[in-house]
């Protein structure tokens, strides 16, 4: 009971939608009626998800009720697609704004860091930056001042420390930024993607860090990310929101397995996505329907490693799109590309106004065993998107010898292609 | 025994709750005081970074009060040629213009607190009020810059023989600094709480700003006003600071201890008013700003 560093109760939070600023005198005025009446808030009616869709209503509910507890020393990883409520819930962490309803519990100092860099002034340099923006996360002088050769150190530009930051480059400022708030020693550390920045040896650099902040110091760490290959790297437990409510909470490699699946919308249509109803594309371009099927057209999502995949896209073309392409992208359910494919060569000043069905063969004897996701970006490269980044679907290949072993066991490797094997007799 | 009554049984020791609501009164002192470094680092930015690649650098500091000076000499005092209660056109325009200024500038800086800084406010939290504190500091510098020219002004008349008297009340000074601090800080965070949701005060501000300068007696004295104006600019409560700034450096004007309390309680009151409103709106801004 004691050892739990944040919790959450019952935490929701309300955004207005539209044009904030127009109207909210007479809104002000309504609340205040009802208030004087000694009747509900009429702007707090629960019900409206969060979806980006439109749909009628003033409000929103970013977040609805979440409970979670958070111990100390957990890093626990926060998921979700673009409008979840990630973004919200560290808002709501960090202070920056209040929550709707509910209340959050907090032991210990917290420190956000929402984006890097915050505070930084471009005309400062290195070192009056680092004090500015370790006074903004909380830090006194003295304290910034004992760390001081650290935090360069790990920033690595102790040479340009007396150059103004609008001088660096935006590599430099992120090292520097990061190391600031990296050595604020919070007992709560609340970090917002921001290793998406810097190069491969800093990021490697950050999420030892943040591995050494919640090991070595027993501090809890929230970490919100895209990137799976980072949450699973660092975190013990992880949450999946989803339309502002906890989808999933618990161990990570589930947690990881949730996030992609939900971003499939049609989990149980076996092979056929049907979108003629949901209206994916614009006034030029319209997704019809996709479908999964073998080389004998019988529609199915469990293959053989030995079977050709065959994936059919049924689209609309309501006048000529120059350089248009569909993107195909196979991925395993950790998010990992296996590979992408691309219509462009095909489709790109080909198709006229008209309902086409293109067509992609994955060649057999090229996936390993397992479940890939199955996306697709529809766009003009370089120009716009159409559709872009759809999981629609999945399938599953049971195991074969393609990869030249019938031996029973977990075969290593993201795709395990048919290789030819020869021998000749040397002597 | 249940979980919640175990609970209540052991208190846990939270470091921080936060809670939908804020209470009006429920002001966070102490946390302003942990942040003085934040305060004190704000104000070496709004330096640094002002002048910095400027050939003139701080010099700008001076040049504006100085050429507002000129002009209100040219137009009020040799073309409409209003009264300077005996004093040299200069003196008289340009005391008025440094305690005028610091009240001016501080009110319409700190007016925009939330709305100019919502990228960083809406990045991490740091107690708000350290931002219109540090402006308010940042503009006092400013004043005592203007101060010292003030001075030197004044050395200068009164080598030329120009009877003038510093009179031993300047111990009010600090005083009257504290009074013009408070009301232009106390102003400024009722306007920039207010102007998270109706962004029009925005525009009325300078426009106020100005007006206001002139329903106080910097163009003009307090003696020459009589009647009903009289009453109407003594409720105005820089008109005692600014009348008493000029009676203790330059000796002209009066001093009227019971109007320096009225402007006392108005700044007192202004200020805590615009604390807890201030402190109401701070934790809820993002979503309206």
């Amino acid at each position: 009971m004691s050892n739990i560093a944040i919790k959450l109760e019952n935490i929701s939070k309300q955004y207005r939608l539209g044009v904030v600023g127009t109207g909210t005198l007479s809104h002000d005025l309504n609340r205040w009626w009802a208030k004087v009446r000694g009747k509900e808030d009429p702007t707090l009616k629960i019900g409206q998800e969060n979806t980006l869709a439109k749909e009628g209503g003033d409000y929103v509910w970013a977040l609805k009720n979440i409970n979670l507890e958070i111990k100390q020393g957990e890093v626990l990883g926060i998921m979700g697609k673009n409008g979840a409520g990630k973004s919200t819930l560290l808002k709501l962490l960090s202070r920056v704004t209040g929550p709707t309803t509910g209340q959050i519990k907090i032991k210990g100092r917290i420190a956000s860091l929402l984006e890097v860099g915050t505070g930084f002034h471009p005309e400062l340099t290195g070192r009056e930056n680092i004090f500015l923006n370790g006074a903004i996360l909380g830090m006194r002088k003295g304290e910034i001042r004992k760390k001081l050769d650290e935090i360069v150190d790990f920033a690595g530009v102790a040479k340009y420390l007396d150059t103004p930051v609008k001088r660096y480059s935006s590599g430099m400022y992120v090292r520097l930024a990061f190391a600031v708030a990296a050595h604020l020693e919070p007992d709560i550390l609340v970090v917002d993607e921001v290793l998406a920045v810097g190069d491969a040896e800093f990021q490697k650099k950050a999420i030892g860090k943040m591995q050494d902040v919640s090991k070595g110091g027993g501090r809890t760490v929230l970490f919100v990310s895209h990137n799976m290959a980072s949450i699973q790297q660092l975190c013990s437990r992880a949450v999946v929101l989803q339309s502002g409510s906890v989808f999933f909470n618990g161990n990570v490699k589930s947690a990881v397995e949730k996030y992609l699946l939900q971003n499939i919308n049609y989990f149980n249509s076996k092979g056929r996505y049907d979108f003629t109803n949901q209206k994916i594309g614009d006034d030029k371009f319209l997704l019809q329907e996709i479908t999964v099927s073998d080389s004998k057209n019988k529609i199915r999502t469990l293959f053989l490693q030995e079977e050709e995949i065959v994936i059919k896209i049924k689209f609309k073309l309501f006048s000529f799109i120059a350089g248009m392409r569909i993107n195909l992208w196979i991925k395993t359910v950790s998010g990992i590309i296996a590979f992408g494919t691309s219509s462009h060569e095909l489709t790109k000043d080909r198709l006229d106004k008209g309902i086409y069905k293109i067509k992609a063969i994955i060649p057999p004897g090229l996936l390993n065993t397992g479940r890939y996701i199955l996306g697709i970006n529809i766009g003009i490269p370089g120009v716009k998107f159409l559709v872009k980044n759809f999981d629609f679907g999945f399938v599953d290949i049971e195991s074969g010898a393609v990869h030249g072993s019938a031996y029973s066991e977990k075969w290593e490797g993201i795709v395990a292609p048919k290789i030819d094997w020869l021998y000749e007799e040397v002597s | 025994m249940t979980e919640k009554q175990l609970n209540n049984i052991v208190p846990e020791n939270w470091s921080m709750i936060i809670k939908p609501k804020r209470h009006w009164f429920d002001i966070n002192l102490k946390e302003l005081w942990a942040y003085r470094d934040l305060i004190a680092l704000f104000v070496r930015r709004d330096f640094v970074a002002k002048y910095k690649q400027t050939i003139l650098g701080p010099l700008w500091f001076i040049i504006q009060p100085l050429l507002t000076t000129l002009m209100f000499t040219v137009v009020f005092g040799n073309i409409a040629k209003l009264s300077t209660d005996g004093l040299p056109k200069i003196l008289f325009y340009f005391s008025g213009i440094v305690g005028w200024n610091y009240f001016a500038e501080s009110l319409k800086a700190t007016s925009n607190t939330f709305v100019t800084n919502a990228s960083i406010f809406g990045k991490v939290y740091f107690p708000r009020l350290t931002m219109p504190i540090s402006i308010v500091i940042s503009n006092l510098v400013l004043f005592f810059i203007q101060f010292v020219f003030l001075l030197v002004f004044i050395g200068y008349y009164y080598f030329l023989g120009v009877n003038i008297s510093i009179s031993f009340y300047i111990l009010l000074l600090p005083f009257l600094i504290l009074m013009t601090a408070g009301l232009g800080l106390g102003f400024g965070i009722i306007i920039s709480s207010l102007t998270t949701k109706y962004r029009d005060l925005t525009y009325l501000v300078t426009f106020g700003v100005q007006l206001w300068m002139y329903a106080t007696p910097i163009i003009y004295p307090l003696s020459s006003i009589s009647g009903i104006y009289k009453k109407f600019i003594l409720l105005n409560p820089m008109t005692p600071i600014i009348e008493t700034f000029r009676f203790i450096m330059l000796g002209s004007g009066e001093l009227n201890l019971g109007q320096l309390l009225y402007s006392f309680i108005f700044m007192i009151a202004t200020l805590i008013l615009g604390i807890l409103l201030f402190n109401k709106i701070e934790q809820s801004f993002m979503d309206t700003v």
